[in-house]
This record gives structure tokens, C-alpha cells and sequence, in this order.
């Protein structure tokens, strides 16, 4: 130990840029048309910055701040968040002031993004999934400086973040113990919090925001656009799956194939004698589709990773099924309902748009850098499991075969029509991602499930057990043998796919007792959002844009 | 806009088959009209396609609806709107089992 080491220079930090701060505020108050410069005050050249926003809610009037800063005082940046999904986000890079990102999702600047990067003005250090982002905030991409959103703060600086609390605990909890320094937009501030959220001495600065924080509706899945084709996966995955494991515990991912799966569980489930045995706990946001399947009594626990617009009301009348504060509001946590996701659900299923011969699948596509969010840790077997449930041991027999030690295995399924619109396949040779990771200089090529932990696909041709496969020959045929006219199909050997259909490995409708005629709307529990806002007793009410009478 | 007419071996549909009408020409979607053709050993099927240059896989379709189905003796029309190869079966499908005046 040497006499000359400091061990506070954080604090230190802290203290000289609360200094800088002072006069912006009274005490934690800030006005909104001082933010620009508080931001200017307190953000130093090379910090790690967080813009608090994923793909529900964001901190929008403080982004929109960031980019009124002096780019000669506000610099080279390393922005460290989960989403880049407001143009702010990317406008802040445009103008030089960031050198660096670390995120997980895109999204609707994904374009962007990849040209920024294809031009060499913006480095990526990685594509993360949530909780790779999370975990690194506490270990080696902590941030100086966190901008976050919440509903409300009192006049100590609590904040109420209400049910989509999101990712908000994560970050200010890494943040605010590391020496670094919480700004929080709020939509009001009142006298009396409904509960506190966030505790005050970990918020150093609360604006109230002119306008209430923007908050997407990406969980509403109109049941009007489901398709006859969505309804016929839907019943392969119900019969073909969830029946056969007795999945209880699952996740579903965002798209109208699993939309259509929660709207079959009053009907065609309920039908075959499942209520009670299948989909009982779930991680998810409340979804609109998933109405009628509580209201029928099949769903007994929802933990979400975030709220969803129009549904706070419905949720909070149900707390038996969600989780609700003594106050009455439904709380989510995003970095809690990952590792839910990954850890204590045996099924995770979601869809994609490519898939290839071995079971990778991806959304990148050729010029965008998007990411892929909460996919990759639901999909992906957690190799630390050690509770063990009959749909994770029956999965593990079948993966792992005849070991010495038993394990189980998560089921991990994709769900896919075998063309896209625009005859777009599903099914490729070689993902787009290989192209992408190349023009943008990446280590890997983005991934979303790896055909390691791929242990189902579904699409109109059936279901391929790639569990069962013995062999990468047979799990090429499985995935050609699903995968219908597409080129991909089209190359399989037909008597290799039939001796695997002998064996259950490739089962199509038919195989199952399904007759694809009898796919039609009609078995949808709900058939548009209008429905869905009657089986929820008018508690449901939906965004303006949902709403078509 | 693509139009061609493709004949395939077909087992007999048998008698008591009627001309029927099924799905509707919108987006993604297609019209599949069943009428009683010439030959009881072959079904001719008509395409009218607003995608041009997938006829391969159409004929990929058509010849695993004919395998499947005894489609012998039939005519069929198909105006398409851009539907995927999953529609196609089966709308081929409903349209067949409508054509026999069953149920399923």
C-alpha cells in the first residue's frame, strides 16, 4: 500500500460535479429550461452515459436535451443503454458527441445505426442481450451519468415509476453506488407518492418534463391480422408442444403467432382437456391477446418485464394474476423478469425471419443493425438450472440421451410460415447476418437463438423435434422437412424426412390429428381489439390506434 | 400479372362433385374457383398470378395437391393476390372438400 493512494476519486467526482450543479437547482428541483445546462454541468468528456429507454418507455425529454448540448463540452461519449430507439439517440452520435456504444436493440434506428457504422463514425463494442447489458453495468460498463423516466416524484426526490418501472431499478441502482450521478424526468411532482419506487437519496436531480415520457404500445397485437395460416402454427404448437412437454412455465415472445396461441387456450386448448396443465405461470407483459385466457381461468401468474399502454387498469383489478403494489398499481422489472425468462421457465417461443440449416436463426437483415433484446436470454438454455420440472427433464432426456449425469434441457421453439411476405424465405442457406457482421466489422455475426439451444421449429408443414435428432445430418433433414416450398425444402431427401416422420421427429397436421381446414378465425377466443376490451369487462382501453369503431 | 395452365395426373374425383367458389382475392390471399372438367384422369389448373416468376413453386404446390387429393376430372381457376404456398394448399384444399358438398 503506498501513502499517495486515494481511494474516493469517484466521490470526489461526484462532489465536483454536484458543485458545478448547484446553482441550476433548488436542491434536487430542476427546471426544464435549465436541463441543457445541468447536462452541460455535470456530463465530463469520455463518460459512460445511460439514457434510460428500452422498447416500452424513455426518458424522450431528456434525450431530446442531450442533443441541445454544446458538442465542444458535452464528448466523446460512451453511450451504455438498452435500446437506441428515439431518433435523439442516433442524432447524438451524428454530431460527433459519442465515440462509443454498448447496447442491445435498435430497432427503429437500426438503418441508421449501420450507416453510421458502415462509415466508421461510430464504434460498437458489443450487441448485448438485456441481461449481459445489466450484468456489465455492474461490473465493467458502469455509468457516470444515468438520465432516467419515472411517473412521479415527491418533493424529496422518491420517485413512483408505477408498472413500467422497467429497467429503471437496474440502472440507478448501479449508478447512484458507484459514484455516478441519477437525473430523472418525471411526468408530475406531487406531495404523496402512491409507493416509492426508487428511493430519494439515489435520485439527485428530478425535472418535471413538459409533456408526460413516451411510453410504445409494442406488446398490442390487433387479433384482426391474424391469419388462418398463424391459427394452424398455433394449434400445431399447442397440441405438438405444449400438450406433449405439459408446458406450464413459458414466455412468448411479441409476434401475432404467439398472439394466436394465447387466443386458442379458451377455445381449441380448453377443448382438449389442457386447462390446468398447460400455461399456468408466465414472464410476459401484459398482453392484450392473453385477456380471454385469464378471464377463462387458465392463467394462475403473469410476472412482466414492463407495463403495456391501455392495460394498467385490467391488470390492476387482476392481482392475483399480476404483480401489484400495496397501492394498487402493477410494478415491472425487466432485469427480474429476464432472469425469470431464463431461468425459471421451461418454454420459450418466439418467432424469427431467418433460419438456417442448423438451427441459427436472426432478424438481422442486410443494412440494419438491430439486436434482438429479450430473445436471446429466454432462448437459450440456462446451463446453471438445477430445479428440475417434467417438461425440462422430458426435453433433457431427449437432448442429452442416455448421459451418466441427468439434466434437463429448456425447450426453446421458433415459431415460422415457411415464406415471408414478398415470398421472402425463412428458410436460408446462410443468414444475412454473416454479411452484416462483415460490413460492420463485428466479432459475431448477431444471432439471435443458437441452433444449440433450438429445440423446435414450427410452421404450416408441422413440427420438427430437433431435440430428438441423433445426428447433424438428421437435424438438416428436420429443419428442410418443415420448411415446405422454399428452397430450402425443396432440397430435402424425401425418404430421409419420411423415416423421420416414422420416428416423430418431423410431424406434420395430419400426424398430429390436426385438419388444416378447420385452421379458420373462428378459433380465435377474440377476433379484433374490440373483443378483446369485452373480455376484459371494458377494463381494457386500448390506444387510439387500435381502436377502429 | 403471370398466367399459365398446368395439367396433372389425377386420381378421379368420382361423380356428385359441384362447381364451387372459395377464398376471396385480396391481399396475400386468393380465389380458388372448382368446376368439372373433360378428362376424369387429369386436373387442369389455371393460375392467375399477380407475382411473377415463382412458377416453379407453384407447380411444386399444384403436384402435391394432386397427390393428395383425388382432383381427377376437375378444372380449377386460381386468381391469386400474392399468397404464400400456405394459403394456396389451403384454400386447394377447402375448396376440394367444398366441391364434394361435405363436411370435412
Amino acid at each position: 500500500m503506498t501513502a499517495s493512494q486515494q481511494w474516493n476519486t469517484l466521490q470526489q467526482g461526484r462532489t465536483r460535479r454536484l458543485e458545478r450543479a448547484a446553482a441550476l437547482a433548488q436542491g434536487k428541483r430542476v427546471e426544464a429550461d435549465q436541463v441543457v445546462a445541468l447536462l452541460e454541468a455535470i456530463i465530463e468528456p469520455g463518460d459512460r452515459i445511460c439514457i434510460e429507454g428500452n422498447n416500452q418507455k424513455q426518458a424522450d425529454f431528456l434525450a431530446r436535451a442531450m442533443v441541445q448540448t454544446d458538442p465542444a463540452r458535452v464528448r466523446e461519449l460512451h453511450l451504455v443503454q438498452s435500446v437506441l430507439s428515439l431518433p435523439e439517440h442516433v442524432d447524438i452520435i451524428e454530431r460527433g458527441q459519442v465515440s462509443r456504444i454498448d447496447f442491445s436493440f435498435a430497432g427503429p434506428q437500426s438503418g441508421r445505426l449501420a450507416r453510421l457504422v458502415e462509415s466508421g463514425r461510430i464504434t460498437i463494442g458489443a450487441i448485448h442481450t438485456y441481461l449481459e447489458l445489466f450484468g456489465r453495468y455492474f461490473v465493467d460498463l458502469t455509468p457516470q451519468v444515468s438520465l432516467v423516466a419515472a411517473q412521479m416524484a415527491d418533493r424529496q426526490g422518491n420517485l413512483y415509476t408505477g408498472p413500467n418501472t422497467e429497467d429503471t431499478p437496474a440502472i440507478v441502482e448501479a449508478t447512484a453506488f458507484k459514484g455516478g450521478i441519477v437525473i430523472a424526468q418525471v411526468n408530475e411532482i406531487v406531495d404523496t407518492l402512491p409507493r416509492v419506487d426508487i428511493p430519494a437519496d439515489w435520485v439527485d436531480f428530478t425535472v418535471q418534463a413538459p409533456t408526460p415520457h413516451y411510453v410504445e404500445p409494442l406488446f398490442t397485437r390487433d387479433p384482426a391480422l391474424i391469419t388462418e395460416t398463424q391459427v394452424l402454427t398455433a394449434m400445431i404448437a399447442i397440441k405438438g408442444l405444449y400438450a406433449e412437454y405439459g408446458i406450464t412455465r413459458l414466455n412468448h415472445g411479441i409476434g401475432f403467432d404467439t398472439a394466436a396461441i394465447e387466443l386458442l387456450l379458451p377455445t381449441y386448448a380448453t377443448e382438449l382437456g389442457l386447462k390446468g396443465k398447460i400455461c399456468t405461470h408466465w414472464a410476459l407483459n401484459p398482453h392484450p391477446t392473453l385477456i380471454p385466457a385469464i378471464e377463462a381461468g387458465f392463467v394462475q401468474s403473469v410476472h412482466s418485464f414492463g407495463s403495456e399502454v391501455g392495460m394498467e387498469k385490467y391488470v390492476a383489478a387482476r392481482p392475483d394474476i399480476f404483480f401489484i403494489g400495496a397501492d394498487g398499481s402493477m410494478r415491472s422489472n425487466r432485469a427480474f423478469c429476464q432472469a425469470a425468462g431464463h431461468y425459471a421457465c421451461d418454454l420459450f417461443i418466439g418467432s424469427t425471419l431467418q433460419i438456417d440449416l442448423h438451427g441459427n436463426s436472426s432478424t438481422a437483415t442486410r443494412g440494419r443493425i438491430a439486436g434482438f433484446g429479450g430473445a436471446p436470454n429466454m432462448g437459450a438454455d440456462a446451463r446453471g438450472r438445477r430445479h428440475a420440472s417434467p417438461a425440462w427433464l422430458k426435453a433433457g432426456r431427449e437432448g442429452r440421451g442416455d448421459i451418466a449425469m441427468p439434466r434437463g434441457q429448456k425447450l426453446v421453439a421458433q415459431v415460422v410460415e415457411t415464406f415471408r411476405e414478398h415470398m421472402a424465405p425463412a428458410f436460408v442457406e446462410r443468414l444475412d447476418a454473416w454479411d452484416l457482421a462483415e460490413a460492420a466489422g463485428m466479432d459475431l455475426p448477431p444471432v439471435m437463438i443458437y441452433s444449440e439451444d433450438l429445440t423446435h421449429i414450427i410452421t404450416e408443414e408441422g413440427i420438427a423435434h430437433l431435440v430428438r435428432c441423433r445426428s447433424p445430418e438428421e437435424r438438416e433433414q428436420a429443419i428442410r422437412g418443415v420448411a415446405g416450398y422454399t428452397p430450402v425444402g425443396m432440397g430435402r431427401d424425401k425418404r430421409a424426412v419420411e423415416n423421420l416422420r416414422d420416428r416423430g421427429i418431423v410431424q406434420r397436421p395430419e400426424d398430429l390429428g390436426i385438419d388444416p381446414r378447420l385452421a379458420t378465425r373462428d378459433l380465435l377466443a377474440a377476433r379484433n381489439v374490440k373483443d378483446l376490451v369485452h373480455a376484459s369487462g371494458g377494463l381494457y382501453d386500448p390506444p387510439k390506434k387500435f381502436r377502429n369503431w | 400479372m403471370e398466367r399459365f395452365e398446368i395439367t396433372l395426373d389425377a386420381r378421379p374425383a368420382g361423380a356428385a362433385r359441384r362447381s364451387t367458389l372459395c377464398g376471396v382475392v385480396a391481399s396475400g390471399n386468393l380465389e380458388v374457383l372448382v368446376e368439372l372438367g373433360q378428362d376424369p384422369a387429369a386436373c387442369t389448373v389455371e393460375v392467375s398470378t399477380s407475382a411473377d416468376g415463382f412458377r416453379d413453386i407453384w407447380e411444386a404446390v399444384l403436384a402435391d395437391f394432386a397427390e393428395r387429393h383425388p382432383a381427377g376430372g376437375l378444372r380449377i381457376s386460381i386468381n391469386d393476390a400474392g399468397a404464400t404456398p400456405a394459403v394456396v394448399s389451403l384454400r386447394l384444399a377447402q375448396a376440394f372438400e367444398d366441391s364434394a358438398g361435405g363436411a370435412a
